[in-house]
């Protein structure tokens, strides 16, 4: 069987087909039990509400609820109900959702004052993007300095370990009392929660780094920073990259956290509003908007990664190298993208940038 | 039993014994005075090396061979600065050995090339480290003299592994090291590659003022490429003996053939066999039914 073979890739059109597929499945799901009536729809949408008293048009009801009803207002020689099958509010259907993502943006907040969807996605972008950010800053460098030197890795590293099994939000209402109710104590969770996982995992990356390597560069004359500098940083730097994608996607989880302490804010706030007004097909449109921007955001960076660690099996971007050469200037003796032959990654020196 | 009598490996030509004479005459360039060295471990120490003792002359070829845990790679770390030993001294142009330096070059088993370094860059690494103006013309030079010149701006993950070794020895030599220093350099190639890379490097140490110590458990190499091998005996690593090659210079591949060529050969060989003598006596247990008249 061409399609089950142990540890054998698939060719490129078979990947691609499936790739589509696994995206399409829960589509198609989602779909049949949307669009197929007689399937799930447990709930009456009421299309005319007779002589009932308590029932009004437009209301959703229990099937048993709704043919009770009816059976009682035919005894009583009343006008009957009319309706059709519905699903739960909360389950709207796919079409509700995509026209939903679309006009949120396009509508009013309910109460004035109140932040748009964009302003609301935005907000959370920045907190994540601080969060991130502060704890990089701080992340990166000692996790590379534990994985490199045994010093600092048995100074820092067994307290980050015990440090790593408090959640991050548990540390709420501290950071609330300490850093007020704004931003502020938001980042920090995001910090708590990314800092000491970054430090460990980057620790052991660099740990991974062949020690022949570094041997080499010594019998070559390097040590102390130039070693650090020229070997240890570019070895280790396409694994780091990948490092950082993971661990930013820990961050967007630690933000949905973050979002409800203190004052609610950004799509947390966003989502918890249209929830309690019961716009349900607007809560999924939020929740797609942030799988999109995750998705989109760890896309560029594998397409910036697969551009800057070109000698680890990437390839230079006509695109990538045009935006280098904007900001940069051309500088590398042997590929231009003014000089010579466009997008020719062999004759590509473009590994320092 | 050897069918052919062969000479004795001691029996040196006149020209040959000409250039040994004169070789020691030569300055010392890398000296080993009793060096040993302990690896602690849990249960008692492991004494690798001990009152391991020589001298290699300028523009020696001097290979180390002996039975595997000898510590030959131990030796040459040692000699590179990478570790230290635990009793002796190194001395290198008279000055004691410490820490590892670009005047001992070394080429490793294992490929060490950066891979984040195009060819060429990877030459100039030492140069530029040592902050050498012109580091980007000399380094062109030492790959041109290895014959890659059409590849100095590939990575090293788009070069065969023989290529990958020639690089790293002009990477090497690019610092102009006194010693260069090779822990089974082709220890991973096939034999056509391997003798392939044996006549680069031949060709290599005639034309550059440099002292090579040759580490390899092949007794073909070891002799077809060393004026002197260093035997080792193991557990711990002692010399067991130097020997004077007594194949003339220059060496081509016809001369693994000539009578002197085997006789060294088969020397060593006995030596480093008599250390894994009862090594041969295995229990053997025949597991199927065997025609003993085919034999």
């Amino acid at each position: 069987m061409a399609w089950l073979s142990i540890q054998k890739k698939l060719s490129g059109r078979k990947r691609a087909l499936l790739i589509l597929i696994s995206f399409l499945l829960p589509l198609i799901l989602w779909s049949t039990i949307s669009y197929v009536p007689f399937l799930w729809h447990p709930m009456m949408e009421i299309t005319s509400e007779g002589d009932s008293l308590y029932l009004e048009k437009g209301q959703r009801v229990k099937r048993k609820v709704f043919d009770r009803e009816n059976k009682r207002l035919a005894a009583g020689g009343e006008n009957q109900m009319a309706g059709v099958r519905a699903n739960p509010v909360y389950l709207p259907a796919p079409h509700q959702v995509f026209v939903a993502a679309y006009t949120s943006f396009k509508s009013k907040p309910r109460r004035p004052g109140d932040p748009w969807l964009h302003q609301s996605l935005a907000h959370s972008v920045r907190v994540v993007f601080y969060g991130f950010l502060l704890s990089s800053l701080f992340g990166v460098p000692l996790g590379i300095f534990c994985g490199v030197f045994d010093f600092f890795s048995k100074l820092f590293e067994p307290f980050f370990e015990f440090f790593r099994y408090m959640p991050a939000p548990v540390f709420g209402a501290l950071a609330v009392a300490v850093l007020g109710i704004n931003d502020s104590p938001k980042i920090a969770i995001i910090f708590i929660g990314t800092f000491f996982q970054q430090v460990l995992v980057i620790a052991n990356t660099t740990r991974q780094l062949p020690p022949s390597l570094v041997e080499a560069a010594q019998t070559l004359g390097a040590r102390g920073w130039t070693l650090l500098k020229k070997v240890v940083l570019p070895a280790i730097a396409p694994s780091v990259f990948l490092d950082m994608r993971i661990l930013l996607g820990w961050a967007w989880t630690y933000l949905i956290v973050a979002e409800v302490i203190g004052t609610s804010t950004g799509i947390t706030w966003f989502i918890n509003q249209q929830a309690k007004y019961r716009i349900y097909e607007n809560v999924y449109a939020a929740i797609l908007m942030i799988g999109i921007i995750g998705l989109g955001t760890d896309m560029i960076l594998a397409w910036i990664g697969r551009n800057l660690f070109v000698w680890n099996g990437g390839k230079r971007n006509g695109l990538f190298q045009f935006l280098v050469e904007l900001f940069y200037g051309s500088r590398h003796e042997t590929f231009s993208f003014t000089r010579t032959k466009y997008f020719n990654h062999e004759y590509d020196t473009a590994t320092e940038l | 039993m050897n069918t052919i009598p062969l000479p004795n490996y001691k029996e040196q030509s006149p020209a040959v014994a000409d250039r040994f004479r004169r070789l020691k005459e030569r300055r010392v360039i890398l000296e080993a005075e009793r060096v040993g060295k302990i690896f602690p471990v849990e249960n008692g120490d492991i004494q690798a090396l001990a009152d391991v003792s020589f001298k290699a002359y300028r523009r020696e070829f001097l290979s180390v061979i002996g039975p595997s845990g000898c510590g030959k790679s131990t030796l040459i770390r040692i000699l590179a600065g990478l570790e230290s030993a635990t009793a002796g001294k190194v001395l290198l142009d008279g000055q004691m050995v410490e820490k590892p330096g670009p005047e001992r070059g070394m080429v490793f088993q294992g490929y060490t090339l950066f891979p984040w370094l195009t060819v060429k860059k990877n030459v100039m690494f030492g140069l530029e480290v040592a902050g050498k103006g012109q580091a980007e013309p000399e380094a062109l030079q030492w790959i041109e003299m290895v014959g890659l010149g059409e590849f100095v701006n590939h990575y090293p993950d788009q070069l065969s592994g023989g290529m990958k070794q020639r690089v790293a020895i002009a990477r090497a030599l690019a610092n102009r090291p006194r010693v260069l220093l090779m822990d089974e350099p082709f220890g991973a190639l096939d034999a056509q590659t391997r003798a392939r890379m044996q006549s680069y490097l031949m060709q290599i140490w005639r034309n550059v003022d440099i002292t090579i110590i040759f580490i390899t458990h092949d007794l073909d190499e070891a002799v077809y490429l060393s004026d002197r091998i260093l035997v080792l005996d193991a557990n711990p690593g002692t010399v067991r003996e130097m020997i004077e090659v007594p194949v003339p210079q220059p060496r081509s591949p016809e001369q693994h053939l000539s009578p002197e060529f085997l006789a060294t050969k088969a020397h060593i060989e006995s030596l480093i066999h008599s250390q894994h003598e009862n090594e041969d006596d295995l229990p053997i247990i025949r597991l199927t039914q065997v025609n003993d008249d085919v034999f």
